[in-house]
């Protein structure tokens, strides 16, 4: 056995090794993020190339603040290194040269939309499946199991030729280039619907039981009793909705080319591939594409590391 | 009221999962493509034929016309006929483009196929998935073991460890876009720092070599977080009572890990293993945005080329013939999987 002394040393000097293994680790994840909204509040592009190769990429320099000047990246080099510090000059020039706030617009409709009407279908679905028997219901429940396997990329082909054959409401063909084709095909899905399953079964029968005696719909024991219990799985399910829509990449870039129903992701690699390819602009451009879902990240940690643990867990 | 209640989700599954999920088998049969004037027309089995067909051809050296001697260049290494003369020679090959040549027992061989960008794609998803599974998994593993810990902070560090993961992906690919820069980024600049100055600058996305490991890298930035959550799920649910049992034994940390710890993680293990593997052949927005499939194709992957021709070259029943070889994979790695843990429920 150790003496006191070295027992103690010795545990010191771990707890000191772990915090700076973890400490690294943290830099390692936090770095690129730190690096993009740094850069985005930089105003002046030279700044920020001739920063990027060494720790200033990572700090705000210089510290002065300057409000946003129109036309500022067109100007002459000593007009643009008068106005060197930290603003949010590249934000402005974001809006400048395109409709971001019609993108930003985009992305939250759809997403909010998506995420909405899909809590409330897969779970009523799932409610249906988990408390209410009928016939049939094992088969629907083991082919809805059996969908899970399917990923988007094998339907989004299909798909996409199916959508743009679809009547629209009011007269016209194809539902591309509308909001209606990022929203409508994802409201159903069928993880969502079993993570439902999989949380009702485990609420207690008694609450149906007792409400049914006393004459109760099937849509007020839902509404009324079985919503508000499962705070934790509609938390679950809104969170895993929300990433996903808001990431979502492919299917826009498939389907939308006008740029009124474009989401912010497909607008993000436009904007990336136009010259002139200014670091401080795209940077600021992804700033404001990540800030929405940060944020919600920052307020609602808990629930997001929940959310992905249940994933893990139902599988 | 329970068929209500489930009405709406089950025609959404069924009209946007179900119906394009059987049409994709019945597209790739036909040869449709999008805006085309022209009906479809049925041609069985054709897509399959040109997605799938390899040839392994034996190639003659060069010989001189008169002595017939083989021909030879300056250092001595046998001179062989262009790909394209051969592929042109023979009727039989009609079709075939080459994808590539190797020596085998001083002979050479040239592998044509009838789609090498596909081929090429598919092995890419392949070294992906070696590479970045067992790397993002053991990471991920480390990383809940120093998250499981209670120590001051740990709900920070965790906070941030799985910051990259609600980051979208086209953002990421960004970033690391400018990280990668061959003459300012941030990743050479930090190898020439921490090296003295002899790890010279890489071209990281112009390079063949280099550009899908740095994609593979930027990948697992993302995705160890959400893997990390997911083993710390798992490690929680360890009851604690085996490890005091094994402290009254006498047990080392290290016999822990091995005797308790990874037996326990079995399930979780799998279902990240799979999961990840699956990730690995869905791979397509880091390629898109960052490199489009190249340099060269040196990154392409399955579904890129799947989309590419089914969206830009409009020929829908071609991609869609790649995306049910791509479907079939997937499923062959989540049966396995779901092998994989009856097994265990088995035993136990």
């Amino acid at each position: 056995m150790l003496s006191r002394s070295r027992y103690r040393f010795r545990k010191a000097a771990t707890t000191w090794l772990n915090y700076t293994v973890m400490i690294l680790l943290a830099c390692f994840f936090a770095f690129p993020i730190v690096f993009m909204i740094v850069s985005a509040i930089k105003t002046n592009e030279t700044q920020i190339t001739s920063d990027v190769g060494g720790l200033r990429a990572f700090v705000p320099y210089p510290l002065r603040f300057v409000p946003p000047v129109d036309r500022l990246d067109d100007a002459p080099a000593e007009i643009r290194n008068a106005y060197t510090g930290l603003g949010l000059q590249n934000f402005f020039d974001v809006f400048r040269r395109m409709p971001f706030g019609r993108f930003l617009w985009n992305s939250t409709v759809i997403t909010t939309t998506t995420v909405g009407l899909g809590l409330l279908i897969n779970s009523m679905a799932a409610y249906s499946l988990a408390r209410i028997r009928w016939k049939g219901r094992d088969i629907v429940l083991a082919i809805i199991v059996a969908l899970i396997i399917i990923p988007f990329e094998a339907v989004a082909i299909p798909l996409a030729l199916l959508t743009s054959k679809l009547p629209r409401l009011g007269g016209g063909i194809g539902w591309h280039d509308t909001y209606i084709v990022q929203i409508i095909p994802f409201v159903a899905d069928a993880f969502s619907i079993y993570l439902f399953y999989q949380f009702f079964i485990g609420l207690p029968k008694d609450l149906d039981e007792a409400a049914l005696m006393d004459g109760a719909s099937r849509w007020r024991i839902y509404w009324n009793i079985i919503v508000p219990n499962s705070r934790p799985v509609f938390a679950t399910v809104a969170i895993l909705k929300f990433l996903w829509t808001w990431g979502s990449y492919l299917w826009p870039l498939m389907v939308i080319r006008l740029p009124e129903y474009r989401p912010l992701t497909v607008a993000m690699q436009e904007f990336f591939g136009q010259y002139p390819r200014l670091w401080g602009d795209t940077l600021a451009f992804a700033t404001m594409t990540t800030l929405p879902v940060l944020i919600l990240f920052l307020a609602f940690q808990r629930w997001f590391i929940r959310s992905i643990a249940a994933t893990g867990i139902q599988g | 009221m329970a068929w209500l209640m489930l009405a709406p989700a089950a025609l959404g599954l069924m009209v946007f999962l179900a119906i394009p999920f059987f049409m994709a088998f019945q597209l790739s049969l036909t040869d449709t493509r999008l805006l085309s004037p022209n009906p479809p027309q049925f041609v069985g089995l054709d897509n399959y034929r040109q997605l799938l067909r390899v040839n392994i051809i034996r190639m003659e050296p060069l010989r001189d016309p008169v002595t017939g001697e083989v021909q030879r260049d300056e250092q001595g290494h046998v001179l062989y006929p262009r790909a394209r003369t051969i592929l042109r020679s023979n009727d039989r090959y009609e079709g075939l483009k080459e994808l590539t040549q190797f020596n085998l027992l001083g002979r050479r061989y040239l592998v044509a196929a009838g789609d090498p960008t596909f081929w090429r794609g598919l092995l890419n998803n392949f070294y992906f998935a070696a590479v970045v599974v067992p790397v993002q998994s053991g990471f991920a593993l480390l990383l809940a073991l120093l998250i499981n810990q209670r120590i001051r902070g740990v709900n920070l560090f965790r906070a941030l460890y799985f910051m990259p993961v609600v980051v979208p992906m086209v953002v990421v690919s960004v970033i690391w876009f400018f990280l990668y820069n061959p003459g300012i980024g941030t990743i050479n600049a930090f190898l020439k720092a921490i090296s003295f100055g002899r790890l010279g600058p890489y071209n990281w996305l112009g390079d063949p070599k280099l550009a899908f490991p740095a994609i593979m890298a930027l990948s697992i930035w993302q995705g160890v977080g959400f893997q990390m959550v997911i083993f710390l799920a798992g490690l929680q649910e360890i009851p604690g009572d085996l490890y005091e049992a094994a402290e009254v034994d006498g047990c080392s940390g290290i016999q822990k890990f091995f005797y308790i710890t990874l037996p326990q993680l079995r399930n979780t293990t799998i279902f990240v293993v799979v999961a990840t593997t699956i990730l690995a052949f869905q791979l397509f927005t880091q390629v898109q945005v960052m490199t489009g499939g190249g340099p060269g194709e040196a990154t392409m992957t399955t579904i890129l080329h799947a989309v590419r021709e089914g969206r830009y070259q409009l020929r829908a029943g071609y991609a869609s013939a790649i995306t049910v070889v791509f479907f079939l994979i997937v499923l062959v790695v989540s049966i396995i999987q779901r092998i994989a843990i009856r097994e265990e429920r088995a035993i136990a």
